[in-house]
């Protein structure tokens, strides 16, 4: 039986973790290879990469990060963050990410996740979708709107339509932030999750609002997430990957505990 | 040498990572002088099994891989490596593969359930399962019986019954892990499996069949 993954993601600049894990002795790390290792070590299942630079020289730091952490870790990683073009994935994938994931560039170039999925093959491409709760109008009859830019910018779209339509261009995997939810620490949006998995074949990574234990075994129930991404949780939160671990599996969600 | 096969289906990188990190000499390459005077070979790609197939052709390797095979030398297949390894895949419409093992590959049904999940199951099968070591064989030597691997696929191999030597439960039971002779193959990733699938790889590259 297939178990469900735990995902830390972390957000790199310029080639340097934004927030440290803190470890036991309390010193940040902010070598993002370093705490790829940390994570693999603790047992996590997946690792994100999302890259907030902004300039060019940034990008090829990301790179070498990439390689570093392709040649170090033998679990699976995606990367993200301002992958426009089929050329800006295929360097991910050829310096050693198992998946990319595009969110705003496909928004703006849906044909992106088509090409990718060509080229790479539809589980490489996960769809980022930044999600946020709205009016149900005409436009989003699901009451949600997908937006880009951290959320400052609406695009009109509808989440489930978003999703649907990803899918069928060949995305193999949705990674879905609540921007509702992100930064609360008061859980998942359970709703959200549930109306996206169940409106989808593939595969959904929840993201956003992990704060305790539970809110995992909430949404990888009631949401019927098939992974659920965390953050400041274990970055700083005090938690460790085999405490979420044990206490999931103490649940009877069923998890890889041998690592 | 380890000759890791490079027949542009997917990226090698974790695979020659894996070997490398092992201390073993892993070689990329797509030249048949290389599969022919390697000790043992690699065989990995992801992907769909048309295009790794017409790649396969395209390059000159599948006699090379048939004789590497034939020869007796170690060979190890993973994931489209393993499926491409039978003699047919229903993949694409249909496509003829090497036919190194006797079997065909089929879908992942659209409605299996599992456990108590509310949802049909997604396809692809993607994430950690377990695989149950169902006949002894050196490369399971070490590897903890409640270890799970990295599978990424929509397809599965029927091998022949006395083929298999392990198997994954995804709705149905399917075989993950068969061996004949001198060939090994998963439809799992050792190279993204963690310590255990090291693990794997190092009985692999150890074995001497």
């Amino acid at each position: 039986m297939l178990s469900k993954r735990i995902i830390p993601c972390l957000d790199v600049r310029n080639g340097r973790t934004t927030k440290g894990v803190k470890f036991e002795n309390n010193v940040d790390i902010g070598d993002p290879v370093d705490m790829a290792r940390y994570y693999y070590e603790e047992g996590a299942d997946e690792l994100v990469f999302y890259d907030i630079t902004a300039s060019s020289e940034g990008r090829g730091i990301m790179l070498e990060v990439v390689a570093k952490v392709a040649r170090e870790i033998f679990i699976p990683f995606s990367v993200g963050g301002g992958l426009n073009t089929l050329d800006d994935m295929r360097a991910v994938v050829l310096a050693g990410a198992e998946k990319v994931s595009v969110n705003s560039g496909a928004v703006k170039n849906p044909e992106i996740i088509r090409q990718g999925a060509e080229a790479f093959g539809n589980q490489c491409v996960v769809l980022g979708m930044d999600v946020l709760k709205v009016e149900v109008t005409e436009a989003t009859p699901s009451g949600y709107e997908i937006v880009i830019h951290g959320g400052r910018v609406h695009t009109g779209m509808d989440a489930v339509e978003w999703a649907q339509r990803a899918e069928s261009l060949g995305a193999g995997e949705i990674c879905l932030n609540s921007i509702d939810a992100d930064g609360t620490r008061e859980g998942y949006e359970i709703n959200l999750t549930r109306l996206i998995s169940t409106s989808v074949g593939i595969p959904v990574i929840a993201s956003g609002g992990a704060g305790k234990p539970e809110h995992l075994v909430d949404v990888l129930r009631e949401g019927c997430a098939s992974a659920a991404l965390i953050a400041s949780m274990t970055h700083f939160g005090g938690y460790k990957v085999k405490q979420l671990k044990d206490h999931l599996h103490e649940q009877g969600v069923k998890v890889r505990m041998t690592w | 040498m380890i000759a890791i096969v490079d027949y542009r289906a997917g990226n090698l990188t974790s695979v020659a990572a894996a070997v490398d990190k092992l201390g073993f000499e892993g070689k990329v390459t797509s030249d048949p002088a290389d599969i022919a005077a390697a000790e043992r070979v690699i065989f990995p790609g992801v992907g769909a099994a048309e295009s790794a197939m017409a790649n396969l052709h395209e390059m000159g390797l599948a006699s090379p891989l048939l004789h590497a095979i034939a020869s007796g030398k170690p060979f190890l297949g993973i994931c489209i490596g393993f499926q491409l390894l039978f003699e047919y895949s229903a993949e694409d419409g249909g496509v003829d593969c090497l036919g190194a093992l006797q079997g065909r590959v089929v879908r992942f049904a659209d409605d299996l359930h599992e456990g108590d999940e509310e949802l049909p199951l997604k396809v692809p099968h993607m994430g950690w399962n377990h695989v149950t070591f169902t006949r002894s064989h050196p490369v399971w030597e070490g590897v903890p019986t409640d270890a799970e691997f990295y599978f990424v696929h929509s397809y599965h191999p029927i091998p022949i019954a006395e083929d298999v030597v392990g198997t994954t439960t995804y709705g149905i039971e399917f075989a993950s892990a068969v061996a004949r002779y001198n060939l090994v193959a998963f439809q799992f990733h050792p190279e993204k499996s963690g310590r255990p699938g090291l693990k794997l790889l190092d009985n692999f590259c150890r074995w001497n069949p």
